[in-house]
């Protein structure tokens, strides 16, 4: 193991991503923005660590038409286990940041990325979830079409447009995982012989 | 020879002819101003710089119109049923419409006046009056919708009202028709009007925080026919100016015989003084009989309530209260210019436009200058309260606006046309012509201290050719002027709904974000409210059976109804479950006789029915909510009195049977 320490910059990078991160379990992590002729103003979906908000009503009552399944928070075991697990890489930075070791910084990065990778899969499940089991007696049968939301970026969905993005939680974890990866390079940069042993 | 002289003659003749039509004044096509489309030229999707709120007249409702687009954007009903919105047809409404004399289905709405605060419009309501069976209404400018009506007792004809104070302390209204006091034995010879008429001028508080209206007071004058009246505002506050025409009392052909004298009367009232006499316990309290209905929008009901107290002031016994200045002519219109000092009447017949000095007022009546006294109330002499007169601005003189320039325009309605004049020197300054005969006349905030001049409206009361014919009845006809340059502009001409008297507009700002856009379903506390489908039943009480049913895009909850008997009365409580902007649903009963119901995302609101016979009944939404909006529909069935079919409900359950 690496037990060279990390530079105080590093140390302080890492205490304000980890206090950032307990942010990220409050603040809305992903947004579906929906625009349609008739809704000039558009719908949103927030997705938080612990629940969905925004016009959820509204979405699910226009989703009967073409038999998507409504969304409700509790079907999710997601929305269960996600606020834990931000909050375990919070303190995690935290500890990082305060035992300052490279060999930490390099775990933790590998963890953190893993993380988010396995995150964005099981979003991108869900969503291919939702937009192909529909119900065989919904009004509006279009064939060939699913009704799965982009992972990220835009996709016409009938007269819907979909736009999904990032919101602030989102953004300050991708920055997280970009100021953690500085850190990792910066420490592995600073090691004499660049290997991650020693 | 005599082939050319004809020739010349004939030339002679048409030269003549064509000199005789080139001196004929320019066709009104001639009169619009170049660049006028530019001007009103409102694009696809974009806002209008003006709500203007444009009384409807004999429909009973008020518009709200776009400028400069002259686009209408909504009808807003008032005082007469209107099945559409279901207004009086509903069980919530129905006692909006309650009067003393029971329920009124119709009424003249005449005048419309946005509330202030400091002189200015504030955007909080806009009230309106009743000409006919006296009351006074207020609009809630978040839901757009009548919130209040007011009943007035002791009065007869509402028209100069429901003019306002420049904070909304006060909204006025004035008896046009004077008429024995409701506590006085009725049943008199009409032609004992000077000694039994009575003219009474009620002052209605208006709450602050709710707008919630209370008669404060009444005056009670000599009976004459009271117009139009406006409030003093800044150096002039305290005070309230009706004009007045009838003071010869005449109770016939007043067409002649309200026309006889040279002057009638502007009557000058202290409201600052009436305050202190009403503390002072100087006002007599009558037994009276009048409704004040109130809706909420958080039980989506109304509720009339009986009042039996009105507390009466006496203008000839209580000094210093009321004064009279003489004003030629029938005088209309009285209007108060941006600073409070100048008052002008509008004498219908008068050659002429007095304009009185409130500053010279005041020292009239400290000086005692009175020429004597009608009925009681001291007469200020018209040369002492003069500040000076328009010489020949035009025929038939009836209201006036002002600018932010210190002029004022007034609309006369013989001479069809708008008149410019300087207020300080009088000089008339431009003239632009309306068609046709102008009533009355609005430039946005021209009323208030500070008025946003940049267009004038002329409400005229003739159309004739302006659009293309509709059959002898045609709709009346607005004109809007660019009044930003030296010279009055016509840039647009646009129909209206019934007979716009007045109208008021203020800056779109100062509304568009606090327009309402759903009843929030957790605030609901209608008593026959259905939370969710999960909620929706149906209960019989007696004869009575109460429908509990929920409207969603593109089902209504229960949609199969049967145990329904004739003899029943169904009341169908819908709630619309939608949270989302713009989605009403409609409701519909065939063969009721009654409206339908429009039901606003999270609102509940009910239709009476009674059955006329044994059958199924449809029942739908008559709001083309979705794209399964036909769809939304379903069946009641009615059996014979003393049928044995139980009340069953349901939706999606009741599935075909062979």
């Amino acid at each position: 193991m690496n037990w060279q320490p990390i530079k105080p910059s590093a140390r302080i990078l890492l205490w304000i991503c980890g206090l950032s991160l307990f942010l990220v379990i409050i603040l809305p992590i992903w947004r579906i923005e929906l625009d349609a002729p008739q809704y000039p103003e558009g719908l949103r979906l927030y997705i938080h660590s612990n629940r969905l908000a925004g016009d959820v009503d509204i979405i699910n009552g226009l989703n009967h038409y073409i038999g998507m399944k409504t969304l409700h928070a509790e079907d999710f075991i997601e929305f269960t286990v996600l606020p834990y697990v931000i909050g375990f890489f919070g303190v995690a930075f935290l500890i990082t940041g305060f035992i300052a070791r490279k060999s930490l910084v390099y775990i933790l990065w590998v963890l953190f990325v893993l993380f988010g990778i396995i995150a964005m899969a099981d979003f991108w499940r869900w969503e291919y979830n939702y937009g192909h089991d529909l119900d065989p007696a919904a009004a509006i049968k279009v064939p060939g079409m699913a009704y799965q939301p982009p992972l990220i970026g835009f996709k016409q969905l009938l007269n819907f447009g979909a736009y999904s993005i990032p919101d602030t939680g989102g953004i300050i974890f991708i920055i997280c995982g970009l100021m953690l990866t500085y850190c990792a390079f910066t420490a592995w940069k600073s090691s004499p012989d660049k290997t991650l042993q020693s | 020879m005599k082939g050319l002289n004809t020739i010349g003659k004939a030339a002679a003749l048409a030269l003549a002819f064509g000199i005789l039509y080139g001196c004929k004044p320019k066709t009104t096509a001639t009169t619009v101003s170049a660049n006028a489309a530019e001007k009103t030229y409102v694009a696809p999707g974009q806002y209008d710089e003006f709500y203007n709120f444009v009384s409807g007249g004999f429909s009973g409702q008020l518009s709200v119109y776009g400028l400069p687009s002259g686009r209408l954007l909504r009808v807003i009903p008032v005082f007469s049923l209107d099945p559409e919105k279901g207004w009086g047809f509903s069980e919530e409404t129905k006692p909006m419409l309650n009067t003393s004399h029971g329920s009124v289905p119709w009424d003249d709405l005449h005048h419309v006046q946005l509330s202030k605060t400091d002189g200015e419009y504030d955007g909080k309501w806009v009230f309106a009056n009743a000409n006919n069976t006296p009351r006074l209404a207020r609009i809630d400018l978040t839901t757009f919708r009548t919130a209040e009506i007011l009943e007035l007792p002791n009065s007869g004809g509402n028209h100069s009202s429901p003019f306002i104070t420049e904070n909304t302390e006060y909204v006025v209204a004035g008896t046009r028709f004077s008429v024995p006091l409701d506590t006085d034995n009725g049943d008199i010879p009409i032609n004992t009007y000077k000694k039994n008429f009575r003219g009474t001028l009620s002052f209605v508080s208006v709450n602050k925080e709710s707008g919630n209206m209370d008669i404060a007071f009444q005056i009670e004058t000599p009976g004459v026919n009271f117009d139009l009246s406006r409030a003093g505002k800044g150096k002039s506050h305290g005070w309230f100016f009706f004009s007045t025409y009838n003071t010869e009392q005449a109770n016939t052909l007043l067409e002649v015989n309200a026309s006889k004298n040279d002057k009638d009367f502007i009557l000058a009232v202290n409201w600052k003084k009436a305050e202190e006499y009403l503390k002072a316990g100087k006002g007599k309290k009558l037994n009276v009989r009048y409704l004040h209905n109130k809706y909420s929008d958080e039980t989506h009901s109304s509720v009339s309530e009986t009042k039996n107290e009105v507390i009466v002031l006496d203008s000839k016994e209580l000094e210093g209260l009321c004064y009279f200045i003489p004003c030629p002519k029938s005088p209309h219109g009285v209007d108060v210019d941006p600073t409070g000092e100048y008052i002008v009447g509008s004498g219908k017949l008068a050659a002429l436009i007095p304009v009185f000095s409130f500053g010279k007022m005041q020292k009239a009546i400290a000086d005692k200058a009175f020429e004597g006294e009608f009925a009681g109330i001291p007469v200020i002499k018209y040369e002492a309260a003069l500040h000076g007169e328009v010489e020949k601005p035009g025929l038939g003189p009836l209201h006036t606006e002002f600018d932010d320039k210190g002029n004022a325009i007034t609309s006369f309605f013989v001479s069809s046309e708008l008149v410019k004049w300087n207020v300080k020197d009088l000089n008339i300054i431009d003239r632009v012509p309306t068609y046709y005969s102008v009533g009355h006349l609005m430039i946005p905030g021209g009323d208030t201290k500070s008025p946003d001049a940049k267009y004038v409206v002329a409400y005229n009361k003739i159309t004739k050719d302006r659009y293309l014919p509709t059959g002898p009845e045609l709709s009346q006809s607005a004109q809007l002027y660019d009044i930003s340059g030296d010279k009055m502009q016509l840039i647009l001409d646009f129909p209206t709904i019934g007979e716009p008297h007045y109208a008021q507009a203020i800056r779109a700002e100062k509304i568009k974000d606090k327009s309402l856009k759903i009843f929030r379903l957790e605030d609901n506390k209608h008593p026959y409210f259905s939370k969710g489908e999960g909620e929706t039943k149906v209960v019989r009480e007696g004869n009575k059976v109460h429908v509990y049913m929920t409207a969603i895009r593109s089902h209504l909850t229960p949609d199969n109804i049967e145990g329904i008997k004739m003899g029943d009365e169904v009341y169908f409580h819908v709630t619309n479950l939608e949270q989302d902007w713009d989605i009403p649903h409609g409701f519909a009963v065939k063969g009721a006789d009654n409206g339908e119901l429009l039901i606003m995302p999270g609102e509940t609101q009910t239709l009476k029915w009674v059955p006329d016979r044994v059958g199924i009944f449809p029942i739908y939404c008559t709001d083309f909510c979705s794209a399964l909006h036909q769809e939304m529909s379903g069946y009641v069935r009615v059996s014979p009195k003393g049928s044995s079919v139980p009340i069953s409900f349901s939706t999606g359950t009741n599935q075909p049977a062979d």
